[in-house]
């Protein structure tokens, strides 16, 4: 099996806050991310698939493709959005970096019609990042 | 009322932080003669010891908590690491000022078994593997000694 990974970036603003939680349970769980208008990142998105290579092509599936579905499925969703309020997928979650990360497997995994979806790493920041595998192959291959 | 894409049981999901450190180490085998150790660890047997900029990566995972968001919250796993692994070894020895590293060689594979052992407790969540870089050309993982995590 070959793990195949591709990278692209996206900026996009969110804010943290359940309505279900008072004004000061909101500053003390979510802190500087409750600020009301929000704030932003530049988000990395790697998008891992594994696969055999195809023995025609020497590929497990088109770049190409992939970055036609990742362009499609996140960059026209979420690139230069206010995810809470813009991303319908998002709507009613907190758009923390583990439930973007969620949706965007979500979106991903019934398009990847050649391998199979493996990963999905977003990183927030360099420092803060979420992956998401498929539940039982669990494959922390670093 | 908050909720999460309900796929808990289908998407495993993991948050990774990522934290600096800088220590210093000299690797070095008392059972073992100078001779011995200048030949098995090099120069890393330099008696003044050397340092590094550590960059620890700690994984965990757990459910989304649909009123958060969150796996855990950051601030209680910042708060963990700085307590168990940054306070007590940031800006030290680890081969002098770390207790462990006194009958073991501080070599970055041990550093993981500990800073695993010192990490596992957190209990807002499931820790899953640490990840060190020692330089930009060496990192080294450790999921426990249970190892599924790094099954294919």
């Amino acid at each position: 099996m070959v793990l195949l990974t591709r990278k692209i970036e996206f900026a996009a603003s969110h804010l943290y806050h359940n309505p279900d939680f008072s004004p000061e349970e909101n500053r003390r769980v979510f802190g500087k991310c409750n600020n009301p208008h929000g704030h932003g990142h530049n988000y990395t998105l790697e998008v891992t698939v594994a696969g055999e290579p195809d023995p025609a092509t020497g590929m497990v599936l088109d770049l190409k493709d992939l970055k036609e579905i990742l362009e499609r499925e996140v960059m026209q969703r979420m690139d230069h959005r206010f995810l809470n309020y813009e991303v319908p997928e998002l709507a009613g979650q907190i758009p923390t970096c583990e439930n973007i990360a969620r949706v965007i497997w979500n979106l991903l995994d019934p398009k990847i019609k050649q391998g199979k979806l493996h990963r999905v790493r977003l990183y927030e920041t360099p420092d803060l990042f979420a992956d998401c595998y498929r539940n039982g192959s669990h494959g922390a291959t670093a | 009322m908050m909720g999460s894409n309900a796929q808990n049981g289908v998407v495993k999901t993991e948050l990774g932080r990522r934290y600096c450190f800088a220590a210093s180490h000299r690797l070095h085998n008392a059972n073992l003669s100078d001779a011995e150790n200048w030949r098995l660890y090099g120069k890393c047997n330099n008696p003044y010891g050397h340092g590094h900029n550590y960059v620890l990566e700690v994984f965990v995972s757990g459910s989304l908590d649909p009123a958060t968001g969150m796996i855990a919250n950051l601030a209680d796993l910042d708060g963990f690491v700085q307590r168990e692994v940054l306070e007590p070894f940031d800006h030290k020895s680890l081969s002098e000022d770390v207790a462990v590293f006194r009958d073991t060689v501080p070599t970055t594979e041990n550093l993981c078994i500990e800073i695993f052992r010192r990490l596992k407790p957190f209990p807002k969540a499931k820790l899953e593997r640490v990840r060190i870089q020692e330089t930009s050309n060496n990192s080294f993982e450790y999921a426990g000694d249970n190892t599924e995590g790094f099954e294919e």
